[in-house]
């Protein structure tokens, strides 16, 4: 971490896109939010209602879509292109699922890190999203002990 | 007062149904449901397709007990708000969702005090009427376990 004194005031914080589907996901991304103290974020997600969660932050809303719906899924990609394209972050992070899939491999292209933060749903192996990101992610996180020694990824504590 | 979720993205009929059979019974149960995108009409329970966060949460705040599926969105808000919660997992053999996590969530997270698994529509009957036996689980933070924000914070800071 950057020293905080007056003499680096120039230095600009880390711009986070933080980026979660809606229901759970996004209550999960929520709970992720103090680890974001020091950082500039961008909120994505789904429902624009969620903005009542992050009044004072900025945020954006992509098209709902999930694997099953190619059309609404490259409309998806399409808006999450433009939103990392513009925004230009240095990190991305997700708690999944299909908007945190695309927002890391497109983050990757323009060099931000990347973190994959599998959903404590997943409490028996890493989601299919989570093994597809995999080869992609900086770091990809489980929530469960037991499934991190069954697939070798890391866990490092839960939601909860 | 009762309040039935079931999450915005799939209906959950089989566990509406199984409430408002069940409060046909029990006409001095308060009862309130909010049922995704379902064409079901429940008869006996006042019931909503939908909420704005807003709301959800001062239906959370306000009930005595949640019946909901085992989404970690409806899981975690229980525990957020101190609430005794009763889950059914969806299956995807019915239809009701893509795989079967739900399952798996409700085992893992089933032996938490405050949390209450029905296996099906019989199940949730029987523990609809003994809901008095049903122990408000300790409130949780609002926030991830340190271990996973530190973790989470160091990869942002670039000093893990």
């Amino acid at each position: 971490m950057t020293e905080t004194n007056s003499t680096e005031e120039t230095t600009p914080p880390t711009k986070v896109l933080a980026i979660a589907s809606g229901g759970g996901h996004w209550v999960q991304l929520m709970r992720l939010r103090p680890a974001f103290a020091d950082a500039k974020v961008t909120f994505v997600t789904v429902r624009p209602t969620y903005r009542s969660d992050v009044p004072d932050e900025d945020f954006r809303v992509v098209p709902d879509a999930t694997r099953w719906n190619k059309v609404k899924l490259l409309m998806m990609a399409a808006k999450i292109f433009w939103i990392v394209a513009t925004v230009r972050p240095d990190v991305v992070v997700s708690t999944g699922a299909a908007p945190g899939y695309f927002a890391i491999r497109f983050g990757k292209w323009i060099g931000a890190r990347t973190c994959w933060i599998d959903s404590i749903a997943n409490a028996e192996e890493l989601s299919l999203s989570g093994e597809q990101i995999r080869p992609h992610a900086s770091l990809v996180l489980t929530q469960w002990p037991h499934v991190g020694e069954k697939s070798g990824v890391e866990f490092a504590g839960s939601v909860l | 007062m009762i309040f039935v979720t079931v999450g915005y993205q799939m209906a959950f009929d089989r566990l509406v149904d199984a409430v408002d059979l069940w409060a046909a019974a029990h006409p001095q149960a308060e009862i309130f449901a909010q049922i995704g995108p379902s064409e079901l009409r429940p008869k006996n329970i006042p019931f909503t397709a939908f909420m704005e966060p807003v709301e959800f949460t001062r239906r959370v705040e306000e009930c005595s007990v949640l019946v909901a599926h085992a989404g970690m969105g409806s899981i975690l808000t229980a525990l957020q708000y101190g609430k005794p919660i009763l889950v059914m997992p969806r299956h995807a053999a019915k239809g009701e969702t893509r795989n079967d996590h739900q399952i798996a969530t409700a085992q893992q997270l089933g032996e938490r005090p405050g949390i209450e698994v029905a296996v099906d529509e019989r199940e949730i009957a029987d523990k609809l009427d003994r809901l008095s036996n049903l122990s408000a689980p300790p409130k949780i933070s609002n926030t991830a376990s340190p271990e996973l924000v530190a973790r989470l914070k160091s990869f942002i800071d670039g000093t893990d």
